[in-house]
């Protein structure tokens, strides 16, 4: 399940609805994704994200369906927000569901690693100082997604 | 044509996007890109580098030059950032 907001996510919340009456599932693994105050040296006093809708939404299709492809997955969900983040407020949050631990573990990796190199979302950071500035690729993310390539 | 800027490039060229009729001067997207850099002291800023500005077209990335008609959704942006 994808989910594209503005509104912030309760992380507790979400890991109990995938799991809400159900008794298959064995291990959940979540990546909850925080707005923190530097990057680069630069303080930091908020976020603005911007994407590509209708885009996004087919690349995390894309993605989410290329995890339950490799492991084997009950159920993953896929949340990110765009416009305004606070300090402190929570950006993106992937959840995996899987009768064993490793698959679940490592389909919330994957699906970061190509949420990050893959999903047309960008940031810009307000700083300290009045400016704001868009953030610039990182080259550890793209080795970090390479791993995956098959 | 439908044509979409994102991130500095939105910025930079001080528009989200616009319309552009299909012409037969620029049938896929290496010669849009460099009608493009033509177009003026903005434009020749932001497509001068091709390595840093991502091509969708209809929402899907595309590698290498690609034919573009009317009717096309075609989306310049540089690398994401997400996540």
């Amino acid at each position: 399940m994808i989910r594209i907001q503005q509104e912030a996510f309760d992380t507790g919340a979400e890991i109990a609805e995938i799991s809400k009456g159900r008794t298959d599932i064995g291990a959940i693994v979540s990546f909850t994704g925080l707005v923190r105050d530097f990057n680069d040296g630069r303080n930091i006093t908020g976020l603005v994200l911007e994407h590509y809708p209708g885009m996004t939404e087919r690349e995390l299709a894309k993605i989410e369906a290329e995890a339950h492809q490799r492991w084997q997955l009950q159920a993953s969900r896929i949340i990110h927000r765009y416009g305004n983040l606070a300090l402190g407020e929570p950006i993106v949050l992937v959840i995996t569901a899987s009768p064993h631990r490793q698959d679940a573990f490592d389909a919330a990796n994957f699906l970061m690693d190509w949420l990050k190199t893959k999903a047309p979302f960008w940031k810009s950071e307000m700083t300290a100082d009045g400016r704001t500035v868009w953030v610039e690729e990182r080259t550890s993310d793209i080795d970090a997604a390479r791993r995956w390539q098959k | 044509m439908k044509i979409l800027y994102f991130a500095w490039l939105k910025t930079k060229l001080q528009m989200n996007g616009e319309t552009l009729p299909w012409a037969a001067e620029r049938p896929d997207t290496d010669s849009l890109v460099t009608w493009m850099q033509e177009r003026g002291p903005a434009f020749a800023e932001v497509f001068s580098d091709r390595d840093v500005v991502r091509i969708a077209v209809n929402q899907e990335y595309i590698i290498g030059n690609t034919p573009i008609s009317e009717g096309d959704e075609i989306a310049f942006f540089p690398p994401v950032t997400g996540g």
